[in-house]
């Protein structure tokens, strides 16, 4: 029963409840016309105490295609919050107007505090490095839905794997999956931390291996899920200079992947995904987001329990 | 040397390093209890050079479980009719509330005052707490 539930931490639901949200999600895509009104007269709060652009209209746009509506805040600057209030008081008064809420907060565990004083549902779309369990939605929905299943799969991680937590949240996620191998891409600076490689994959018994060069994992992957690597992790400019172009992923590097490989990206790009792929049917980076918005859907129908 | 006499009845926490003794007193409510309790602080010791002992007449129903956690060196004895009748096993405590702060300066409770700092432990041999809020793992060692 999601009814009236929290979703603060990828893990808070089993993987039955992730499937009625996916399957929920389907249907949605499906139809989209039968879903234009199941939220009519209910309100999402959106309290983003810093900004983000896509998460946000990803939650808005969810809402109105509901048929519900929406109201909040995008910048705490703009808010009582600029006065001194806390969160607890803030996601206290938001519940007596709105039916659920939605909470982007820079310090790590605030959604999870608001959770404990709200008498509606709390969903975090991102506190601060720590979790981001809308974007392991998405992300797991997009692999269902293209791959049609989240099992026996090889997933390549690519990039920033020390500071990206999309990708701790998707490993923890997977590793609850049968026979999911990982294969970690990233310049030693920026390997998972060890907690990821002790906890989660050694002790799930998750096979995986440590790679330095798209190029010589590739062929062997059936998905890629790609993040930016920032200049400013590393320690010095020739470094980030000697490495940045091994971890882009160009149209000669997509050569040498099977032809039923997927490309994933959290989004936003910079430069880690070359332009020129982007009408290669096997780029489904943009599909990803969209596939965000019905996840999102599902989600709220669900926390709200409406039919 | 100063002199207190040994109790009859109730629970000596000893070893405990000199100049926590008074942390101890109050996280346990000491001050406000209307039964005999003594704080020694910079009493002779043989094995800390210097230590602070409590001792509480007539009571043993406190909750030690967090002594383990401020200091592993404390003991702490029942007395009966003035012989030892049990020797309490400290140890780290499963969950800890309001004890320890989150060292990561990212965390919600750096900010928000109000909310309890909880802790799980997650392991026992390296002393490690894991924070309820943000998850970070908190060794007690460096608490």
């Amino acid at each position: 029963m999601l009814k009236g539930r929290h979703l603060i931490d990828p893990m808070d639901f089993s993987i039955e409840e992730l499937d009625e949200v996916f399957d929920l999600a389907g249907k949605i895509i499906l139809n989209p016309e039968n879903y234009t009104e199941v939220c009519k007269g209910r309100l999402l709060a959106t309290l983003f105490y810093e900004p983000s652009t896509r998460t946000r209209f990803s939650f808005e746009a969810a809402m109105l295609r509901l048929g519900g509506q929406v109201i909040g805040f995008s910048e705490p600057g703009s808010s009582s919050v600029a006065k001194g209030e806390s969160v607890a008081d803030t996601i206290k008064t938001v519940a007596c107007y709105a039916d659920i809420a939605v909470m982007r907060h820079p310090k790590e565990g605030a959604p999870k505090v608001a959770s404990m004083f709200s008498e509606i549902p709390v969903i975090n779309a991102g506190d601060g490095g720590h979790q981001h369990p809308t974007q392991t939605l998405t992300d797991l929905l997009t692999i269902r839905t293209i791959k049609g299943r989240i099992s026996n799969l090889t997933i390549g991680f690519c990039g920033d794997l020390k500071f990206g937590r999309t990708v701790h949240s998707l490993i923890k996620a997977l590793s609850r999956y049968e026979n999911i191998k990982i294969v970690l891409i990233s310049p030693s600076e920026l390997k998972v931390p060890e907690y990821i490689t002790n906890e989660i994959l050694i002790k799930n018994g998750i096979q995986f291996e440590e790679a330095e060069r798209i190029e010589d994992v590739i062929e062997k992957l059936d998905i890629l899920y790609m993040t930016r690597v920032q200049k400013e992790r590393f320690f010095n400019e020739d470094d980030y200079v000697r490495l940045k172009d091994r971890f882009i992923l160009d149209k000669e590097k997509m050569e040498l992947a099977s032809k039923d490989m997927i490309v994933l990206h959290p989004l936003p790009r910079v430069n880690e995904i070359s332009y020129e792929i982007d009408d290669d049917p096997r780029a489904c980076y943009f599909k990803q987001a969209k596939f965000g918005m019905f996840v999102r859907m599902a989600l709220i129908a669900k926390l709200l329990g409406v039919k | 040397m100063l002199t207190i006499n040994s109790i009859r009845n109730g629970i000596v926490i000893d070893h405990v390093s000199a100049g926590l003794g008074i942390k101890i007193f109050n996280y346990l409510g000491l001050e406000d209890v209307d039964y005999a309790v003594a704080l020694i602080m910079n009493a002779e010791s043989r094995k800390l050079g210097k230590k602070d002992i409590i001792k509480i007449e007539n009571h043993i129903d406190l909750d030690y479980t967090v002594l383990g956690l401020l200091d592993p060196n404390i003991t702490v004895d029942i007395i009966e009719n003035e012989v030892i009748r049990e020797k309490i096993k400290l140890s780290l405590p499963d969950k800890v509330e309001n004890v320890i702060k989150c060292k990561n300066p990212r965390c919600i409770t750096s900010v928000e005052k109000y909310v309890t700092n909880v802790f799980y432990l997650v392991d026992h041999a390296k002393g490690e707490y894991r924070c309820k809020y943000c998850d970070e793992i908190n060794k007690v060692s460096e608490l």
